[in-house]
């Protein structure tokens, strides 16, 4: 079918078309000579996109997977990252040569896959400086703008320059049919900018130069495979959403309400079907709702509720607001994975490759089309991927590949996932300031209702003292069996893990992962740019499951915990202080703490004061670890091995 | 000489095109015409008067949908006949998203032009010119919801080129040679795909200059062509239509019209559409009081000889009735319940020749 990455077909272009564009060229240049003066703004305007496109051309990257094709990518960070197709690095494997305009070829390691939104990320080894392209907002992208591809069709970059090809943008927001359920292109753009096979995976440019998609589709049909004006592009926005995600080495999947909608007889969109083990359910979405927006996103078509979901990762939570009788409700939905994890990897693993030397596939056959009566789903080719992973064959990995990859079951490269782990990990230890912290940490103050707190977490309990009661977690053992306090679905729990994530660091807390980037507030979608995204953790440890997102600066702004796979989770939000209370408490400690269960808030815990004990040796040293901290770090790591036993000291931490 | 000063004229177009696009129009440009609109605004305009159309179709090869072209606010549109408008049904959704059902107020078979009608007023239109053809190199916007990508509130595609040349199209489908040899815009973008037929060519300023038509390749090169009828053959033959002078068996125009095509719903015949390379002439269906009707002839009948003379395909049906002289006698073999059947239609008549 309709793969661009490999052009067999196209080896034996007549020479005549190449005489036609040479004849084409003269007779631009006869034209330009006769124009006489030109207008230094249309010269300006020239000068421009020569510009952009040679910037785009510089981060342009051509992919050459030996006998499997190869396809174009698109660099998006100095370090390395290129962006790609996944149906164009399934076929090449672990490692690729890749080609750029400066003449060089680099070796290159396949660091994350997304099969369902047909997206792969590769890091370009041995420099720190490559040229890139910088991500711009879609959602600004205007049918009728000047857009430009920058990539390798029909593998033509023997000399690693990339081919351009200009055009306008012919449609925003187009959804095309997934293959089964993977390779769907959701609010992808579509271009008249000539797509051909090969130009898969890389860069469609606005006429700054700046990355608004990644060239994937074109629509073909009985012409054979070869660009008949209708090419399609992952969105810069979609791309955005799960870059953490690939960055962190992850096979990565996308999003599913637990629900399906339709079209009503009244041109409504209503929920059609859903299942009782959804989010979606337990919040309170039933059969027959309207589904207003969705992400912030006004749905007025089935269409548009797909082109929403399709760009979302599995696991955020998104603002869902549906109209029941007249009445308007907005409730957060965590979405779930379309695929499970073995699905996925079954995916990734493929076919087996067929022996070398074997029969070339058929060239370019145009297949009748898939019709879907009233899905608008013409002529469209889906790519598809063929062949198996790489990882396992005989061929040997490049050394400089070997010493970054490492394959582990529910990930693509696990190696650059224990990278962004440990980054993170470094951000949240804030120079070692909780390490040192080895006492009781007691956080007094009131709740919004106005009555008194106190939480208590060491490394042997949690208590907490509300009107309600007191309530201990014992800290020493699993967690799960102690949802406490009641209706929290975990609070203590929560907070004590969160303070021996700050103390000790992911490692010792349980199997950490770098869970990608997750937008810091759900309710704030629908933003220009999308939602604000921050890092997120991921922890199995003392028989729960916790997700910690990481803000600014490296202090944990939430937490989620899980003791049972189905239950709700215990959310907190740990909310910094307001700059004139930065002095009253250390840095990364919350002024308030916002615990909700469900689909209720369980407290809001006003912090007046937070009190950190210390043993009494190290508070002897109080004053100077102020002055020497990096010393400092060294003591306390020596202290705690040493003697956990010493009596308490106090190192007021706080007070307003 | 003058293709190749056609070809340069139509490159430095190009160029200057490419040149003053993007976001700003530069000032020395657009100083002294009065607010000039942007690509995108532009697109933005003409699309609202462009309608997706559903209707048969959805088998081996045959699209269940094509594009329309709103002329009047109170909702006449132009698309391409085809076997999309071959249903019980046709529904028209605009621009924003509202869906109407249409009627079909009368086919032009000549230019394959057809006039449908929606219940709607105010509704964005064209108007319909009869000026002069644009020359080539003008530089156009082709709207059409091509691949049936837009559905329901989503814009139709927009695609951007150049008009390439005027010529008389020769064209062919499958080994059907297309009956309508007038000029059209040969376009230098990729227009003309499924879902293409009745999209609306607009020059940079908007306006309407023609129309897409079917898929089609050239006869001579057998290269797929783009194309579009002039909005001067699409007025004329859109007034015909809504004035009943191009219904079938009334006169046909001048303007390029001519060959080998004869249209036998003349005689009241109509055959299933010509979807197969050699589609078996079977009779679809027979027009009340028509010749044919006298002569027997019902839905269903295999047409196997005309005039003696044996036919295997639908085209060849086509052909042999264009080979009878005006005046002459038409007679059709056909096959019925494994019977021949021999029925005289009488004396061929006058209608789709040309004038």
């Amino acid at each position: 079918m309709q793969r661009l990455n490999q052009p067999r077909a196209f080896r034996r272009m007549p020479p005549g078309i190449v005489a036609c564009g040479v004849a084409c060229m003269l007779a631009i240049a006869g034209g330009f000579a006769s124009a006489g003066e030109v207008a230094s703004a249309v010269l300006d305007a020239q000068q421009q996109r020569i510009d952009a496109m040679r910037r785009a051309s510089a981060a342009a990257v051509a992919i050459f997977a030996g006998e499997a094709g190869g396809g174009s990518g698109v660099l998006v960070s100095p370090d390395g990252y290129a962006l790609t197709n996944f149906h164009v690095v399934q076929p090449a494997g672990v490692a690729m040569k890749c080609g750029l305009a400066d003449g060089r070829l680099y070796d290159a390691v396949l660091v994350g896959l997304d099969p369902t939104g047909d997206v792969a990320l590769v890091k370009l080894l041995g420099r720190d400086d490559f040229p890139y392209a910088e991500l711009a907002d879609s959602d600004g992208v205007e049918v009728g703008d000047f857009c430009f591809a920058a990539g390798n069709p029909f593998l033509l970059a023997t000399d690693f320059q990339p081919s351009i090809s200009a055009g306008i943008v012919s449609g925003t927001r187009r959804y095309q049919f997934p293959a089964g359920t993977i390779l769907e292109y959701a609010d992808c753009l579509q271009v008249d900018a000539a797509i051909n096979p090969g130009n898969s995976g890389g860069g469609l440019f606005d006429a700054r130069g700046r990355l608004i998609g990644v060239n994937g589709r074109a629509s073909f049909e009985k012409r054979g495979r070869v660009n008949v004006g209708v090419g399609y592009a992952i969105s810069a926005n979609q791309l955005r959403n799960f870059l953490g995600l690939l960055k962190g080495g992850r096979l990565v999947d996308h999003a599913t309400l637990g629900a399906t909608v339709a079209t009503s007889a009244d041109g409504r969109v209503v929920v059609s079907d859903i299942l009782e083990s959804s989010d979606a359910w337990k919040r309170g979405l039933r059969y027959d709702d309207e589904v207003v927006s969705l992400a912030g996103r006004t749905v007025r078509t089935v269409n548009a509720f797909k082109n929403v979901l399709g760009t979302l990762p599995a696991g955020w939570r998104v603002p869902l607001v549906y109209r029941r009788g007249g009445r308007r409700e907005e409730i957060l939905v965590r979405l779930a994975g379309v695929h499970t994890s073995a699905e996925l990897a079954s995916i990734v693993e493929g076919k087996p490759r067929p022996p070398a030397g074997g029969p070339a596939p058929p060239p370019a056959e145009p297949e009748s089309p898939r019709k879907e009566p009233g899905s608008g789903d013409g002529g469209t080719d889906e790519p598809q991927p063929q062949r198996p992973d790489g990882a396992s064959g005989a061929v040997p990995l490049p050394a400089a590949v070997r010493s970054v990859y490492e394959a582990r079951r529910g990930f693509t490269n696990h190696h650059f996932n224990a990278v962004e782990r440990n980054r993170v990990a470094r951000l949240v230890a804030a120079d070692g300031i909780y390490a040192s912290l080895g006492g009781r940490w007691i956080f007094t103050g009131r709740l919004a209702t106005g009555e008194d707190f106190r939480i208590e977490l060491s490394d042997t309990e949690g208590v907490i003292d509300l009107p309600t009661g007191t309530t201990r977690v014992d800290a020493t053992g699993e967690l799960d069996a102690n949802p406490s306090p009641p209706g929290s679905g975990g609070m203590l729990a929560a907070l004590l893990l969160w303070r021996r994530l700050l103390r000790e660091g992911p490692e010792p807390l349980g199997r950490t992962s770098y869970g990608g980037t997750t937008p810091l507030d759900p309710s704030m979608f629908g933003d220009a740019g999308g939602p604000r995204l921050v890092d997120m953790l991921e922890s199995s440890a003392a028989g729960v499951e916790a997700r910690f997102t990481i803000g600014d600066g490296g202090a944990v702004v939430g937490i989620e915990l899980w003791t049972a796979p189905d239950a709700d989770p215990c959310e907190v939000r740990l909310v910094a202080a307001p700059p004139d209370r930065l002095q009253a408490l250390p840095a990364g400690m919350p002024a308030t703490i916002e615990v909700r269960h469900g689909n209720d808030l369980f407290g809001e815990f006003q912090v007046e004061q937070a009190v950190f004990e210390v043993p009494a040796d190290e508070a002897g040293r109080k004053d100077q670890r102020e002055d020497q901290r990096e010393d400092q770090r060294e003591d306390q790591r020596k202290d705690q091995r040493k003697d956990q036993k010493a009596g308490p000291g106090l190192l007021p931490g706080g007070g307003t | 000489m003058k293709r190749l000063d056609a070809l340069k004229l139509c490159g430095a177009a190009a160029v200057i095109g490419l040149l003053v696009w993007s976001g700003v129009l530069p000032v020395g440009l657009s100083a002294g015409r009065a607010e000039a609109a942007s690509p995108q605004e532009t697109i933005a305009g003409a699309a609202r008067k462009v309608v997706k159309i559903h209707g048969a179709g959805g088998v081996r090869g045959l699209e269940a949908y094509q594009t329309g072209i709103l002329v009047s606010p109170t909702g006449h549109i132009v698309t391409v006949m085809s076997t999309v408008l071959d249903a019980d049904e046709l529904d028209c959704v605009l621009d924003d998203g509202r869906r109407y059902r249409a009627t079909m107020v009368g086919v032009d078979p000549r230019r394959e032009l057809a006039v449908l009608s929606i219940e709607g007023e105010d509704l964005p239109a064209f108007a319909l010119s009869t000026s002069d053809p644009v020359p080539p190199g003008t530089r156009i916007f082709a709207l059409s919801n091509l691949f049936g990508v837009a559905v329901g509130d989503e814009r139709v595609s927009a695609q951007h080129g150049v008009v390439s040349a005027l010529v008389p199209l020769e064209a062919r489908r499958g080994s059907y040679e297309v009956p309508y040899r007038g000029g059209v815009y040969i376009l230098d973008c990729t227009t003309n795909n499924p879902g293409s037929p009745g999209g609306a060519v607009v020059d940079w300023r908007g306006r309407l200059i023609g129309m897409l038509g079917k898929e089609l390749r050239a006869s001579g090169s057998g290269i797929w062509l783009n194309y579009a009828l002039p909005a001067e053959s699409l007025a004329s033959g859109y007034a015909e239509i809504v004035s009943g002078t191009a219904a079938a068996g009334g006169d046909m125009p001048a303007d390029g019209l001519s060959g080998p095509g004869f249209d036998p719903t003349v005689l009241g015949v109509v055959l299933v559409p010509d979807l197969l390379d050699r589609t078996p002439p079977f009779i679809e269906t027979v027009a009340a009081d028509s010749p044919a009707a006298r002569a027997g002839l019902r839905p269903d009948d295999l047409v196997i000889a005309v005039g003696g003379r044996s036919v295997a395909s639908r085209a060849a049906v086509q052909q042999a009735l264009s080979a009878v002289a005006e005046g002459d006698a038409v007679t059709l073999s056909v096959v019925r319940g494994g019977a021949i059947l021999e029925c005289d239609l009488g004396p061929r008549p006058a209608a789709g020749r040309k004038r």
